[in-house]
């Protein structure tokens, strides 16, 4: 790092600072020259939204900061004479609070993109995981600050939230006691909560730091998902990309604006200008919208694992090892793979509908052994954490060459159904667990596991490669495809 | 692809109000009242408020305290400071401890907040067989449905249909969750007086009330919807412009 | 031909130069507007600036005694003075002070003696409010933190103190009542 090629700079002390720091040189060749794909799309906007999003909620956060008491009698009271007394307080407070919506919208769209264009897969796996490990601790971060208002959804969310860990064998009550620091949700809950959530954004900074580093590394993925052969297929990052970035950021502001001003409390939930109580509960306690569709799947766990799941699961990870395994479909026994897939799916109806008959009383199968030893609790909540991580394994699970979802028409239904089927879960995560809405989140549970466990791999080896263009400049000029307009 | 992302856009914010709207599935669609304070330029209806005040004072705060709000805070009710302070001495404010550590009483400040009718939770369950009406400063936030929801539990008394018992200091409301409530219905017609020639409706009074509730809920409410037209048309503006210098900065890109 | 498209590169290129202005400064408006707020918020809330005067009720105070009343977070004395103590203050060479200032400058009414009960030394409380009290060399304040003495004026007489105890801003509503802030 000591010596190194330096930019020329004229201004006198920027070059007097970048013979000593060669801060404005990094800055220059990482985002004045840096060489980028010149036929990204709109969905590439949204990594410099992310970032100018954590800064928003960084700042917004510090300065509630100034005003917040972290204490169980005036949590609440403070954050109103935010609302009513501070300066600007009702506005830094909506901007925060719809903030961490936004931010979560932009994320939800950056990862939907890296999925679409097959960004996670080599030589990006790491610069993925570090993007997962973001979205990780920005989950820890969003729950911990919405309890911090202290109100009736606040309080029970963090009932329910800090309860999931009791679902594990041995140690769960301990680990959920040292959670709260104490029997119950109370001042000490909300005291750790809050130095929490104030430590974890810059923790995100610094996870950022490696991401943005990681990109910096392999360059960024396209539209095309393939590589950058010269320089005539990319454009210098500056003006190009941070121009038409500043465009995109400032349409995203202008709806984030239009939820801050017009419809603050909108995402929100009427029970949190409630003061928290510890001897009512809410009708229905929901989640935040970002955090639904992984509350469907921990609901969707009506059932446990008896034997008859278990031997399913055990046949289907016998029709998946051959998958695996192979190196090419021509080595895959189809009608081996299928009879196993067959066999598993009626182990796992059976072991379904013979919980649903113990617990209805009605013995019509009478099946010996159908009790569940791994308890329904214990799954949801396995499945919900599971969910997220499968993510980090994304790059390993998926060995298809090709990386855009433009050039494999059998991934891109199955991605598409996937957003379908998170915006499925998203319902069933806001309705009462009743009715139609449990079937309707077990399936939509099962495609999301499927879509990882089953479909990638499976596509991975059966999806043919497509012919792909030689280079994003013969493909941008030659051949004027809408999809990809630059 | 675009169209992905529209559709993606439009199906969040259609599903925004499916998610805020839980809780009250049970009961019958609210009545839709034409607030002043509605849409994107709304504001307050002072005259509404003021009355609306004379409601809260006369009849809810007997039961209902409004801890959040200021006597000071009544400046946007159009009141001068000699009317604030007029309406403030009217209170009586426990302060102290004093030199001899006695608690004392004395008459209210514009710094003081509207007192509270009774000392504590439990007092207030003691005199109500065990409800405990609810706080007002937020109440219109703090349910779904807002303002709509506070007007129809005022107009939504009705005699219990058959299939329902009630128990004595038991009340049948139609836009009640679950339609029972321990609240005995507040108002009727003429019980307050109106200076400015208002109807003494129930319906009237229900209007004023959830008109005052609301600003006592949301007393930034004007400010924030003027200051936001003036931020999204900036937006939008700046929008347009940076769009123009995109394309003008890529023009020469193939 | 080349003469012929010359101004027409100039206009585009004076077009593209305004574009780029405009861009640029809505981007610095957007974020002076965003300055903004930040840096108010940090000023004192409606709650604090709601007590930023009060009002005191001197009708019980008899002549000779003192009340001490909380104003902005810091305590302010008023005493009301007999004819002795005023005498006193009032017989003083003013040319002798440290910090030069007559008593009727420090007034607005002879027997009321309205002072912030903060040493301009280093911010101690002075003694000299209950009857009981130190009230120093010159019967009026004294400080226990440095030995700072007041005289009945509220006027630095001896110790290490720079300045006079300091009148705030206050009015009379009415005979009894004084407004402070």
């Amino acid at each position: 790092m000591a010596g190194g090629h330096r930019a020329d700079f004229k201004n006198p002390v920027v070059k007097w600072v970048d013979e000593r720091l060669p801060i404005f040189t990094m800055v220059k060749a990482e985002y004045g020259v840096f060489p980028t794909p010149k036929n990204f799309n709109y969905f590439w906007n949204f990594g410099a939204i992310a970032m100018v999003m954590l800064t928003i909620m960084i700042v917004t956060g510090i300065t509630l900061a100034m005003h917040y008491a972290a204490h169980n009698a005036h949590a609440f009271d403070s954050v109103e004479r935010i609302m009513r007394d501070v300066n600007y307080g009702w506005l830094i407070r909506y901007v925060h609070a719809n903030g961490a919506s936004f931010f979560f919208v932009a994320v939800y769209i950056h990862i939907f993109r890296g999925m679409y264009y097959g960004s996670y897969k080599r030589p990006r796996e790491l610069l993925w995981m570090f993007g997962v490990l973001i979205f990780l601790l920005m989950m820890g971060t969003a729950f911990m600050g919405y309890v911090l208002p202290w109100g009736q959804m606040s309080f029970w969310g963090a009932q329910v939230i800090t309860n999931f860990f009791s679902a594990i064998p041995l140690v769960g009550e301990g680990i959920v006691e040292w959670l709260r620091g104490g029997f119950s949700i109370a001042n000490p809950t909300l005291n750790r909560f809050f130095a929490l959530h104030y430590l974890l954004p810059f923790v995100i900074v610094g996870v950022v730091v490696l991401h943005v580093w990681a990109l910096h590394v392999t360059g960024s993925n396209n539209p095309l998902g393939i590589d950058v052969k010269g320089p005539q297929d990319t454009v210098p990052f500056n003006p190009y990309y941070t121009i038409k970035d500043t465009f995109g950021l400032i349409v995203f502001l202008a709806i984030y604006a239009i939820f801050v001003f017009f419809l603050p409390n909108t995402l929100g939930h009427p029970d949190n200008y409630i003061p928290a109580n510890p001897l009512v509960t809410p009708a229905h306690i929901v989640p935040e919208w970002y955090f639904l569709p992984f509350y469907a799947i921990l609901r969707a766990f009506t059932f446990g694992v008896n034997i008859y799941i278990a031997l399913g699961l055990l046949c289907a990870a016998f029709a998946m090892w051959p998958i695996f395994a192979a190196k090419d479909k021509n080595e895959i026994n189809f009608k081996m793979v299928s009879i196993a897939f067959a066999v598993a799916g009626l182990f796992c109806l059976l072991g379904y509908f013979s919980q649903y008959e113990l617990a209805s009383g009605d013995m019509a199968l009478a099946l010996p052994a159908s009790a569940a030893f791994v308890s329904a609790k214990l799954c949801g909540v396995l499945a919900m954490f599971g969910a997220v991580a499968i993510l980090f394994v994304l790059p390993f699970l998926d060995s298809h060459p090709v990386r855009s979802a433009v050039f494999r028409p059998w991934f891109k239904i199955a991605v598409l159904l996937l957003v379908a089927d998170f915006f499925v879960l998203m319902l069933c995560g806001a309705k009462p667990a009743e009715g139609f809405w449990v079937p309707l989140s077990q399936v939509a549970m099962l495609y999301y596991m499927a879509f990882f466990i089953v479909v990638i791999p499976l596509l991975s080896k059966i999806e043919p490669v497509a012919d792909l263009p030689d280079s994003i400049h013969q493909a941008v000029t030659g051949n004027h495809k809408s999809s990809v307009s630059s | 692809m675009k169209y992905f992302l529209i559709l993606t856009a439009i199906t969040l914010l259609a599903s925004g109000p499916t998610f805020a709207a839980e809780g009250g599935h049970s009961t019958p669609e609210l009545p839709n009242v034409d607030w002043s304070f509605e849409g994107v330029t709304g504001h307050y209806n002072k005259g509404s408020l003021q009355r609306g005040l004379k409601v809260y004072r006369n009849v809810c705060s007997a039961c209902h305290g409004l801890k959040r709000v200021y006597f000071r805070n009544l400046e946007a009710l159009g009141y001068n400071e000699a009317q604030i302070k007029a309406i403030a001495a009217e209170y009586t404010i426990t302060d102290g401890p004093n030199d001899e550590g006695e608690m004392f009483e004395r008459a209210g400040r514009p710094s003081d907040r509207f007192p509270e009718p009774y000392p504590n939770e439990n007092a207030a369950k003691y005199a109500n067989n065990g409800a405990l009406p609810p706080d007002l400063s937020l109440i219109t936030k703090a349910r779904a449905g807002g303002a709509d929801y506070i007007y129809g539990l005022m107009v939504g008394y009705e005699e219990a249909p058959a299939d329902i018992d009630l128990l004595p200091g038991q009340y049948y409301n139609e836009y009640m969750p679950g339609h029972v409530i321990s609240m005995p219905p507040p108002l009727s017609d003429g019980m307050v007086a109106y200076e400015d020639g208002a109807a003494e409706t129930v319906e009237q009074y229900a209007k004023d009330v959830s008109n005052f509730l609301t600003y006592a809920a949301e007393p930034e409410l004007e400010q924030r919807k003027r200051m936001g037209i003036k931020v999204v048309l900036f937006l939008i503006a700046f929008a347009a412009v940076m769009f123009a210098v995109k394309k003008r900065v890529w023009k020469n890109i193939h | 031909m080349t003469t012929s498209e010359k101004p027409e590169n100039e206009e585009k290129s004076s077009r593209r130069d305004f574009l780029y202005l405009t861009a640029a400064s809505m981007g610095a408006v957007a974020i002076g507007s965003v300055a903004w707020p930040l840096v108010d918020q940090m000023n004192p809330a409606k709650d604090t600036l709601a007590l930023a005067s009060t009002e005191v009720d001197l009708t019980p105070v008899e002549a000779g005694q003192a009340i001490t009343v909380m104003w902005r977070g810091a305590p302010v004395f008023i005493r009301h003075r007999t004819t002795e103590e005023i005498m006193e203050a009032r017989k003083v060479d003013v040319a002798e002070l440290r910090d030069p200032q007559t008593d009727e400058e420090r007034v607005k009414k002879e027997q009321w003696l309205v002072m912030v009960g903060i040493c301009t030394h280093l911010g101690c409380v002075p003694l000299g409010q209950k009857p009981s009290d130190v009230k120093g060399e010159y019967g009026g304040w004294f400080c226990p933190c440095h030995g700072s003495h007041y005289d009945t004026s509220g006027r630095i007489r001896k110790g290490p103190a720079p300045k006079n105890l300091v009148v705030p801003e206050y009015e009379f509503t009415t005979d009894t009542t004084v407004r402070i802030g």
